[in-house]
């Protein structure tokens, strides 16, 4: 099958869109953009084909009779038995890369007890693991890193204290070894491991126990499949470090004004708030772009100023937005700058107000410096649409309506669950019209 | 692995870079030595300079700002900012002028290495930059010289009067030449103007037919990164004397010579490869990373057809020369006529002539982070370009002279960005073309 692919590097997240020559979406992936951007790609490449695999195998069991009232939950199991699967073999990498870590000489003494304390450690982790991919679970993130690092720290925090082992130690080995462990790229054709999440599917469940059989073919035909890699087209802030020669190279104003256009073919003018940077950009009718505006060289107000006041809150960047959503008053924050950031809470803190208003004063004070970069653009034209990572942000996005509606009247606004694939998709769109268009 | 002075001796040049070079250094070598041999020296500014008037007093001319650019190119400048911030000057202000005070502080010493002295006159004339007179003041509070300063009425409705013209001659006459006289101690002679006059207005035919000749397809001169090396000689110390007129008659011939062979422009790293998309560019280039920034455009096939910082020193593409009938109205319109000195529906009406007649793919405008002066109000010109021309316009921040204001990875991607909006636009019309 001929398969066109779009990769987003961004500054946070790499993200990997597949298509097929009629430009049907068959597959996304998504990982953190570690500090090789090429590893990046590899693994949001090979997680995309993971899941045009999957989407594949539900074309193939829509034929199935026998699932028909319960195909959605069947798949939803299949997946989370997949990932626990992927889970179990990365925490057992992660295992032994500790281990290995352990065995470091300036350990002295220490070492055999911080080993077999490791050993508990990990064990703990394999036990909790099914909890995790429960159809249904929330997870804060699913980057292995992200989960595997707050098991850890969790499970290690409390044995180090009743055992007198340090911590700190414990909490080195594991940032020593995670870095080998999430570079190691899956094969999404391993069919060990798709087959064996059927099974533990099949199993677990009195519903499906006895279509293992019925359900093996099809799973085989999808492995059979084999994906060509024809056309692959590279976006973001480090497409230049990707191995691809000049034609395989956009620059990401282009893909997510594209991107936009696909997703919400109505679209005129297109915010993307990434990591690093604001992009304002307007597109004709079809999606090619007019006009654009960026932040310059400083990322005040983008999206590493929310990691930063999480970070400082000691919360999760998906729990500000929730946060802001609380607040009953509105509190006037000017600086946007990332530096400062830190500053400017504690500051609003110590004069007594509330956190949630706080967070609210900062989700409006870098809407407002968006609003700036729309502004320049040429503004914002109906139909507005919203991407990138912080789209994902009620509280961003109902302060951004707030003020586009304000300022520009009021008009359709799209915000795309999977805003955060627009310039993938962008980008594989653009690979299709390489070949085919 | 080659070295930083291999690639330096890979840089490729054209023979007039070297000619002008050699022009460049003699003039610092006439700076450091002209009170040894009795000569006196006037620090001027490049928009609305009066060479040929200083000349006839045999003042050295020192221009601040082409210090403040060589200090850039070499890698000096950071330093010297970062002096004149210590001394108070905050981050905002024109970074021409802070390395200046800088270079100043640490000792005074050129690009030749060898130390500068002190001026004897600061000659302003002032010509739509208001920061040129706080930058005279500071240096004539440091170094308690004689200012002389010429006002120069702007060109608010975009066109010269004779109240005008006449009010610049009135204070050449009771003003400026008195004083050019006496701290000179030359007595002014017209006719010897005239002759400077003579030379000058040569020149600017043949400067003219260079930056014209970026009509052809392709474009024999990158009009502004090789444009600011052409319009060096005549925009400073040297307008006027005979050795400029030989180098612009060098100049015209190299290029004809590359016209007549096909041939597009010559970079630092040999000439240019396939033209692919031609600019106009609207204010000054960086120049701490000049040749980065260059590399930017030339890797991606993008040349410079027309710039407006190529006439920041004169505009001379519309007809003007100086006149040697008429010596002081002549240089009354020179520097009433400055680019600096035209109005915003002005410079918006000359941007889209240029557009027009270079047959321009877009318009790029590089916005200086520390010139207040002149961003105002760019990005209304830009919107009314791209009105007006139906071409996409681009936008980026950069410094003249202060390394921390350039962003590499920035500037590349919008730039490739830009390129990469106007490539996709020219084939959405031509296919609705052959539609």
């Amino acid at each position: 099958m001929k398969t066109f692919i779009g990769i987003d590097l961004g500054s946070t997240t790499t993200k990997a869109i597949v298509l097929d020559a009629d430009n049907t979406l068959l597959g996304r992936g998504i990982t953190n953009s570690r500090s090789n951007y090429g590893i990046a790609a590899d693994v949001a490449k090979q997680e995309a084909f993971l899941d045009a695999r999957l989407s594949l195998l539900r074309k193939e069991l829509q034929e199935l009779p026998a699932l028909k009232q319960q195909l959605d939950e069947f798949l939803g199991n299949f997946e989370q038995d997949f990932r626990l699967q992927q889970y179990l073999e990365q925490l057992a990498e992660l295992g032994s890369a500790c281990l290995e870590s352990a065995g470091d000489h300036r350990l002295g003494k220490a070492g055999a007890e911080t080993r077999a304390l490791l050993e508990a450690v990990l064990e703990q982790l394999n036990d909790e693991a099914p909890m995790l991919f429960e159809l249904g679970s929330s997870r804060k993130s699913d980057f292995f890193r992200d989960i595997a690092g707050s098991k850890y720290a969790s499970a290690s925090e409390k044995m180090a204290r009743d055992s007198g082992i340090s911590f700190e130690a414990l909490l080195n080995i594991y940032d020593r070894s995670i870095i080998d462990v999430e570079n190691i790229v899956t094969d999404s054709m391993d069919e060990a491991k798709f087959m064996s999440a059927l099974e533990r599917t099949c199993r677990r469940s009195d519903k499906f126990r006895n279509l293992l059989n019925d359900l093996r073919s099809p799973l085989q035909r999808v492995l059979d499949t084999e994906f060509e890699e024809t056309y692959v087209i590279g976006t973001g802030y480090g497409r230049a470090t990707l191995p691809f020669s000049k034609e395989h190279i956009r620059s990401e104003i282009l893909c997510h004004g594209l991107g936009a256009h696909i997703m919400h073919p109505q679209t005129a003018t297109v915010l993307d708030i990434g990591g690093q940077d604001t992009k304002a950009i307007q597109v004709d009718s079809t999606g090619i772009v007019e006009n654009f505006q960026m932040n310059d060289r400083c990322a005040a107000g983008c999206g590493r100023y929310l990691g930063y006041i999480a970070d400082e809150m000691n919360l999760g960047l998906h729990e500000l937005g929730p946060m802001a959503m609380q607040s009953t008053r509105k509190v006037r924050i000017n600086s946007t700058c990332t530096v400062f950031a830190g500053a400017e809470l504690r500051d609003r803190l110590s004069m007594g107000e509330k956190r949630e208003d706080i967070v609210a004063g900062l989700h409006r004070a870098i809407i407002l410096r968006a609003l700036s970069i729309l502004s320049r653009s040429g503004g914002i034209r109906d139909e507005f649409t919203f991407t990138g990572g912080v789209a994902k942000n009620e509280a961003a996005v109902s302060v951004l309506k707030e003020l586009a509606f304000e300022n520009y009247g009021e008009m359709t606004m799209n915000v795309n669950p999977d805003s955060i694939y627009t310039g993938a998709l962008g980008a594989a769109t653009f690979a299709t019209r390489a070949v085919i268009h | 692995m080659s070295t930083a002075k291999d690639q330096q001796a890979e840089v490729q040049k054209e023979d007039s870079m070297l000619l002008q070079k050699a022009m460049i250094s003699a003039n610092y070598e006439a700076l450091s030595t002209a009170h040894d041999e009795g000569k006196k020296i006037s620090s001027t500014f490049v928009p609305g300079n009066l060479n040929e008037l200083l000349m006839c007093f045999d003042f050295v001319r020192n221009l601040p700002e082409i210090n403040a650019l060589q200090a850039g190119m070499r890698k000096k400048s950071g330093g010297y900012i970062m002096e004149a911030e210590r001394s108070g000057h905050s981050e905002d202000v024109c970074t021409y002028v802070k390395s200046d005070l800088g270079m100043m502080a640490k000792g005074q010493v050129g690009p030749n290495g060898m130390r500068l002295p002190t001026p004897d006159l600061l000659l302003l004339s002032y010509t739509g930059c208001f920061t040129f007179m706080k930058w005279f003041e500071l240096v004539r509070d440091e170094y308690d010289c004689e200012t002389a300063m010429l006002h120069v009425p702007y060109q608010a409705d975009g066109k010269v009067t004779e109240n005008m013209r006449n009010f610049v001659v009135t204070q050449l006459k009771e003003q400026v030449i008195p004083t050019l006289e006496r701290v000179s101690g030359v007595k002014f002679d017209i006719d010897r103007l005239r002759e400077y006059l003579k030379e000058s207005a040569k020149a600017e035919d043949d400067l003219v037919w260079v930056l014209q000749s970026a009509k052809n397809r392709p474009t024999p001169i990158d009009a502004y990164f090789g444009g600011v090396y052409y319009c060096g000689p005549i925009f400073t110390a040297f307008r006027g004397t005979k050795e400029t007129t030989d180098y612009y008659r060098a100049l015209r011939e190299e290029v004809a010579g590359r016209i007549s062979q096909g041939l597009g422009p010559l970079t630092p790293e040999g000439p240019m490869g396939e033209e692919r998309i031609r600019l106009v560019v609207e204010g000054p280039p960086n120049w701490t990373h000049f040749r980065d920034f260059w590399k930017m455009f030339y890797d991606e096939g993008v040349v410079v057809v027309a710039s407006s910082y190529t006439k920041v020193g004169g505009v001379y593409d519309f007809g003007f020369r100086h006149d040697p009938d008429h010596p002081l109205e002549t240089l009354a319109e020179y520097c009433l006529g400055c680019y600096t000195n035209h109005s915003l529906p002005s410079r918006v009406d000359m941007l889209c002539n240029y557009m027009h007649e270079y047959s321009a793919d877009g318009f790029l405008v590089n916005s200086i982070k520390s010139c207040n002066s002149f961003s105002a109000g760019q990005l209304v010109m830009l919107r009314e370009i791209e009105e007006r021309t139906g071409k996409p316009a681009g936008f980026i921040e950069t410094d003249l002279v202060d390394p921390r204001y350039f962003s590499p990875a920035n500037v590349k991607n919008r730039l490739e960005s830009y390129f990469q909006m106007i490539e996709q636009k020219k084939a959405r019309d031509d296919a609705r073309t052959a539609a």
